[in-house]
């Protein structure tokens, strides 16, 4: 990937500085002119004034022309579709590994610390703010609707449903993804990865498996911390600052949160968890060379990991809901 | 907790009956692995072959059409310029790397027939010295030299404690220097205790991928003694990847010099030079020796290389 990234690159360049002499002269990268592989950037910035290309070249290079609109945006499909194939075979060999070899204790435990551990002041300094923040606006809204008592609802509502599993799971990728992709990206880089290769360990095995089920087991008690602790800075705006009372705030919570809910998200929390695992594992696997290459790792694990939590939230969310709608048609209850 | 079940692939019996015996204080059986004779009667049956091998990354072909042969107990020296792929074929020797195309054998034996749990069971015959030591930074020297011990082998960490300062001592490090981060570590120090992971397993096959690049001439003369010492005590096959014309001199049986497959034309072998080291510094063949003397070849080359 990262090869040829820097072969579109060069002819990306190519195309943009040196168009207008292309078709006056006649260029050998090298003296026998056999290896257009050689057109690099610094080739190209270096020589543009005496840079050419021959025809030949742009013959055996179709990708030399200057691209449509429609070129690019078919590329940029081809390579989103061929991306998320390799993330799918990737989760593939990760399946395959978690079914024969589980990770060894010394190995997860650490992971589970940093993971976890590591990631509780976080959570519940975002969890607190979150949580008193949503007390602020909720309680300028329905106080205008005179239904400030029912203040403790939205808060529960909002935190249990939405807002604590799409929190803790931001705030895992990005304390933890990132620096999942960048770890296993250097160790790329660095050819620890070949080390392990070559001294009888299945990096999959020992780097990817433990980390997924880091991120996949604590999610939940980071979703769970974040919204006790957001549900708590909620209770104290609302009853200390506003003065709601702290009997009516817990009454309408109890009856508008149930544990459906509180059981579905940390379901979806469990899901977000395991998606930010594989890409932030398959970012580093797959990061290209170099300082820069991990540096770009990191920051699309964080990314696409991010769409990946919001996208899966819409998903879920459907399902959820006609879920609820099914059990409460079977008469099963959900409170 | 998960009901962790770990697989090993050599028990305690195989691995004992693979160690060393001379230099070795904790393990006194005799080597029963190794079909090596190195010293007397010199064994030169192939250990791994590559056939018409291809290999590319993207649009970038690095080796063409490449066959070559690695002889039991030999030490071949792999050199050439920078980017002509001689780490990329260690690395497929090795069974690091896939090959585009083409056929890797060991002993006689296509690698691609082989089973997964196979080829993973032969890796351990292989130890690697990579070029930075690739050194985990996660561990500290210790751990790095018991990782293969751990991950493959069912050795307590008593018998473990013992191979890993064996190795140490070996290559010349105090046993406290296994404590130390491998932050903590000079170059030098990083390769020797490559090597010591490397030989932590006790392989047949150990590659050296540049050894002594980045180290000053003495450190270069400790790493070039230490792979001779390595090939006279444990009598294994060595493959060595190098710039460095004098550790061609120090440590080859056999050279074979890779040219960049940019600068050969279709129909030409990627490998312009095959013998001993002492032919090598005698050859007439213009690429060899303008590499050897360190010397440009032609002022057209010259133009391209300030070019690239």
């Amino acid at each position: 990937m990262g090869l040829e990234f820097t072969r579109n690159l060069s002819v990306w360049r190519l195309r943009h500085i040196d168009l207008p002499k292309l078709a006056r002269f006649r260029y050998s990268p090298i003296k026998n002119d056999r290896s257009p592989e050689f057109f690099t950037p610094t080739f190209i910035i270096t020589h543009r004034s005496e840079m050419t290309l021959s025809t030949s070249f742009i013959a055996q290079n179709p990708d030399s022309v200057d691209p449509t609109p429609i070129h690019w945006f078919g590329r940029v499909i081809v390579d989103q579709i061929s991306s998320v194939g390799d993330l799918f075979t990737f989760f593939g060999a990760l399946c395959r590994c978690l079914m024969t070899r589980l990770p060894r204790s010394r190995v997860l435990w650490p992971i589970l610390y940093e993971v976890g551990v590591q990631s509780v002041p976080v959570v519940c300094v975002t969890g607190l703010f979150i949580g008193m923040v949503l007390a602020v606006q909720s309680y300028d809204t329905l106080s205008q609707l005179h239904f400030q008592s029912q203040i403790g609802s939205v808060i529960n509502g909002t935190l249990v449903k939405e807002l604590g599993p799409v929190l803790a799971a931001v705030m895992l990728a990005g304390r933890v993804g990132s620096s999942i992709a960048a770890e296993i990206g250097t160790m790329k880089v660095s050819e620890q990865i070949d080390a392990l290769k070559a001294l009888g360990a299945d990096p999959v095995s020992y780097l990817v498996a433990p980390r997924f089920l880091a991120c996949f087991l604590m999610i939940p008690a980071l979703t769970m911390l974040a919204e006790g602790v957001g549900i708590f800075g909620g209770w104290f705006v609302s009853t200390q600052i506003y003065g709601v009372s702290s009997h009516l705030f817990w009454t309408f919570s109890d009856r508008f949160v149930t544990a459906f809910d509180v059981i579905t998200g940390v379901l979806k929390s469990m899901s977000f968890g395991a998606a930010i695992a594989v890409i932030a594992c398959q970012r580093g696997f797959r990061c290209g060379s170099g300082a820069e290459g991990v540096g770009r790792a990191a920051t699309e694990a964080f990314v696409s990991s991010f769409i990946a939590i919001l996208a899966l939230d819409f998903v879920l969310a459907l399902v959820t809901i006609q879920l609820l709608k099914l059990l409460l048609a079977l008469g099963i209850p959900v409170s | 907790m998960f009901g962790l079940k770990f697989s090993r692939t050599r028990n305690t019996s195989d691995f004992l009956a693979a160690q060393p015996p001379p230099s070795s204080r904790v393990l006194r059986s005799s080597r029963t692995t190794l079909p090596i004779e190195i010293t007397a009667g010199r064994d030169r049956s192939v250990a791994m072959e590559l056939n018409g091998v291809h290999r590319s990354f993207g649009n970038q072909t690095v080796l063409r059409d490449l066959s070559l042969e690695v002889r039991r107990g030999e030490t071949l020296v792999l050199i050439g310029e920078s980017g002509c792929g001689k780490s990329v074929t260690t690395k497929l020797l090795a069974g690091l790397l896939e090959p585009s195309s083409g056929e890797i054998q060991w002993d006689g034996r296509p690698v691609s027939a082989r089973s997964p749990i196979e080829k993973r069971r032969d890796r351990l015959r292989l130890g690697y010295l990579f070029q930075g030591a690739a050194l985990f930074d996660s561990m500290n020297v210790y751990e790095n030299i018991a990782f293969g011990l751990r991950e493959n082998t069912t050795l307590t960490e008593t018998q473990i404690r013992e191979i890993v300062l064996e190795r140490l001592r070996e290559v010349g490090l105090a046993p406290n220097v296994g404590n130390k981060s491998p932050s903590d570590l000079s170059g030098g120090m990083k390769k020797r205790v490559g090597l010591a992971r490397a030989l932590a397993m006790s392989p047949d096959i150990v590659f050296y991928d540049e050894p002594t690049t980045g180290l000053d001439p003495i450190m270069s003369g400790v790493i070039d003694h230490l792979i001779v010492q390595t090939q006279q005590r444990r009598q294994v096959t060595s493959v060595v990847v190098t710039h460095d014309m004098t550790t061609v001199r120090r440590v080859a049986d056999r050279v074979i010099m890779l040219y960049p497959l940019a600068k050969l034309g279709n129909d030409e072998s990627q490998i312009v030079f095959m013998g001993t080291s002492d032919e090598i510094f005698h050859s007439t063949d213009p690429r060899v020796s303008s590499f050897v003397r360190g010397e440009l070849e032609t002022p057209e080359r010259s133009d391209n290389e300030g070019c690239a």
